[in-house]
């Protein structure tokens, strides 16, 4: 039988909820959490001054190298860095090699995520054969198996015709489709945005219509196919215009971003940091002010890492050469609370952006403080600074674009089910 | 009651008086087939062409059956699409039929309402005897026959239409034949193959099995083509199977005594399985070929006499 853990004189944020008192978890589950609750026997008591209690995080875009590219990440080293990000539930990308489109693949990572007993897993199944974007994929028999939505990862569905009977063919079984908007024929071979500081780096760039187009087009399917789409890490101003306008129309349009695109801009890259080079590239200032903006008026429904791993050989090339893709478990919520910190976003909005709304558009019951609930926690001290050091980060991959950032808020502990899984470095 | 076309291109726009001819004549025909009669001579010195754009096996052989027993000259012709302009071809067919002083056309053709335009430029009487995903009257007729002998009655009854609807001529067919009948008519399959629009037929429209069978009298499977099958809009066969392929598992929703059909040939293991498929009480798929040839017998006869000329 697991002990009771007693949280105490902790700040309580949960979608709804945000008051100072005690939480308690027994067998696994929310038990109870009020102002004071008495203190039963044998329980462990936590607490911290100054410490906020939230539902562990739900992260709902993250490549875990494993299938496939275990030497950039392995599903353990991914957990591990997850937990340590104060993450409990992580939606994994299914472009892996071979890629997630087989029910027994989407069981292995199910299975995998309940071994680490850390993290659940809830496995993305590939929207087309092999992520290959050429054939519809069993989208019917991955989604009995357990995958939670579908998409081809980091390379978009380019085919309009193809886009169309994915949208239509996996509203027959309630699926979401996830797609990477950015026109690959606009993308293809560029790897900064588009403007005056690639063309000064003579670096080859995408323009951030490429983003807009291809969600323009998204749009004009979901509407014909009656199917849900949602954008993954949307960056520009364009986008979360056409995003918007698509919400008020009441189609089932979604969409999340992730921290770089609200805490840097193409500035980031500087002397051809190939860390910054992600996919979609850093984009201008006034596209992170509107995906602020976005996250702000709640167009945005959920931040997700985008943690794409990737080894230092991947890295360590000419820009234009260098593989995109930054890590962002471990800094998933600091990058985050820099924005509740000058007044950008509310802590409940931040928190609810990271735990009950991606929650709810992956269908599933945790990212909420509710008795009964799961005991999935996450306790964090949102004042307490650290430096992002690559090199340095829990986890195998260390291709952080904050490398070198100061941040305001660290994890002190995770609990899954009711079980301490990561106890910060502080003492607690 | 009188059937007032000179052709059966589609089953759309006829009423029920018309239909109710053409079942009521087919029906006597079962009987005079059953009872081993010799030919007679209705057709006698009558010319019909079976005239097939597409490969068939069991259609141009019940149309030639049925001519054959109504004592008709029977004359098949199969023309490859190919090699030729097919509209030209067409046209050049017509001028060739006409020549040949045709009494009556069947038509099988890859294309949407060839048959129609065959119809505008021959003298003959045009059967169409299916044009591409438009119609394919014939099997509707047989299959309401098929229907109407096993359960008394067509107005009233749940039909449940499976599968690839959005390229089906049977389904076309069918629904406005059953729908001007009074069924109330379903249709089920994958979203990428039953077109919204069929909601506007007077059909129900479903993408899950179990909902679509429930209280089902008559649960119609259709062949899901080979070419759908992967890289179109089906991701596999296995899928398909699982989710619109009919098992007992699946018929269980329908009503106990609810038929299974198939307008052939049937892809096992599929869109149906064999043990359905092969089940007595259940399936009326042998049935529906002999009501095919009893059914084209009835419109051989009634199309013969002329249009307005038909009275019984």
């Amino acid at each position: 039988m697991q002990s009771d853990t007693l949280f105490t004189g902790v700040r309580i944020v949960a979608d709804g909820v945000d008051l100072h008192g005690d939480l308690l978890v027994r067998d696994g589950t929310i038990a109870d959490f009020g102002p004071s609750l008495g203190r039963p026997d044998g329980a462990a008591v936590v607490h911290e001054d100054g410490a906020v209690l939230c539902p562990g995080l739900v992260d709902i875009r993250v490549a875990l190298g494993e299938p496939g590219f275990e030497y950039r990440e392995t599903i353990v080293s991914a957990c591990a860095a997850a937990s340590a990000g104060g993450i409990t539930t992580l939606a994994a990308l299914p472009d892996s090699e071979p890629a997630i489109d087989d029910p027994a693949l989407v069981h292995m990572l199910i299975t995998r995520g309940r071994e680490t007993g850390a993290v659940t897993i809830l496995p993305y199944g590939a929207a087309t054969t092999g992520c290959r974007g050429e054939a519809l994929a069993e989208i019917g028999l991955l989604r009995e198996a357990g995958a939670v939505a579908f998409t081809d990862g980091a390379r978009a569905i380019a085919s309009s015709g193809l886009m169309r009977l994915v949208l239509s063919y996996a509203r027959g079984f309630g699926a979401r489709i996830v797609q990477h908007p950015e026109d690959p024929s606009l993308a293809r071979g560029g790897s900064a945005t588009e403007g005056e500081l690639a063309a000064r780096l003579g670096l080859p760039a995408i323009p951030a219509a490429a983003e807009a187009i291809l969600i323009a087009r998204d749009i004009a399917l979901a509407r014909l196919t009656g199917g849900a789409v949602h954008f993954a890490h949307v960056s520009t101003y364009d986008g979360l215009e056409l995003i918007r306008r698509a919400k008020a129309d009441g189609l089932a349009v979604t969409c999340d971003t992730a921290p770089p695109y609200f805490d840097l801009n193409e500035n980031g890259i500087g002397d051809y940091r190939t860390y910054a080079k992600l996919s979609p590239p850093l984009r201008r200032e006034d596209d992170r002010l509107a995906v602020l903006a976005g996250l702000a008026d709640g167009t945005i429904d959920a931040i997700a890492s985008d943690h794409q791993p990737r080894d230092a050989d991947d890295k360590r090339l000419p820009f234009a050469q260098a593989s995109a893709g930054g890590v962002g478990l471990a800094t998933l919520l600091a990058v985050t609370l820099a924005h509740v910190h000058n007044g950008e976003l509310s802590l409940s909005a931040a928190i609810a952006l990271l735990t009950s709304r991606p929650a709810a558009l992956m269908g599933i019951e945790s990212g909420r403080i509710a008795k009964g609930a799961p005991g999935d926690l996450c306790l964090f001290h949102p004042d307490r600074i650290w430096q992002v050091r690559a090199g340095s980060l829990p986890g195998k991959a260390q291709n952080t674009p904050f490398d070198g950032r100061a941040l305001e808020g660290t994890v002190l502990g995770t609990w899954k089910a009711g079980r301490r899984v990561y106890a910060g470095t502080a003492p607690v | 009651m009188f059937y007032s076309q000179k052709h059966l291109l589609q089953i759309e726009g006829l009423h029920p008086p018309e239909i109710g001819h053409l079942l009521d004549l087919a029906e006597s025909y079962v009987l005079l087939n059953r009872s081993g009669k010799a030919q007679r001579d209705l057709l006698r010195g009558r010319t019909l062409i079976n005239l097939f754009f597409e490969d068939s096996t069991r259609t141009r052989t019940s149309f030639e059956l049925a001519g054959k027993r109504l004592g008709a000259d029977v004359i098949n012709m199969s023309v490859s699409t190919s090699s030729v302009n097919k509209g030209e071809t067409l046209l050049d067919t017509a001028a060739t039929l006409n020549a040949m002083q045709c009494d009556l056309l069947v038509v099988r053709h890859g294309q949407s309402g060839a048959p129609r335009l065959l119809a505008e430029k021959v003298d003959a009487a045009v059967i169409n005897a299916g044009d591409g995903t438009h119609e394919h009257p014939t099997q509707a007729l047989l299959d309401a026959l098929t229907i109407k002998r096993r359960k008394g009655r067509i107005a009233g009854l749940t039909v449940a239409i499976c599968g690839d609807i959005a390229h089906s001529r049977v389904a076309r067919s069918n629904i406005h034949l059953l729908a001007t009948l009074g069924a109330h008519v379903r249709v089920v399959g994958p979203p990428t193959l039953v077109p919204p629009e069929a909601a506007l037929w007077g059909t129900e429209v479903f993408h899950d099995m179990a909902q679509a069978l429930k209280g089902a009298d008559i649960v119609m499977m259709l062949r899901l083509q080979r070419e759908r099958m992967s890289r179109g809009p089906v991701p596999s066969e296995r899928e398909y199977f699982r989710f619109w392929g009919l098992d007992f598992e699946k018929l269980a929703a329908a009503k106990p005594d609810a038929l299974v059909m198939h307008p052939g040939p049937m892809n096992r293991g599929v869109e149906i399985d064999s043990a359905v498929a092969d089940d007595p009480r259940r399936s009326v798929i042998r049935e529906q070929v002999e009501m095919g040839v009893a059914v084209r017998m009835a419109v051989l006869d009634t199309l013969s006499r002329g249009p307005g000329r038909n009275a019984i």
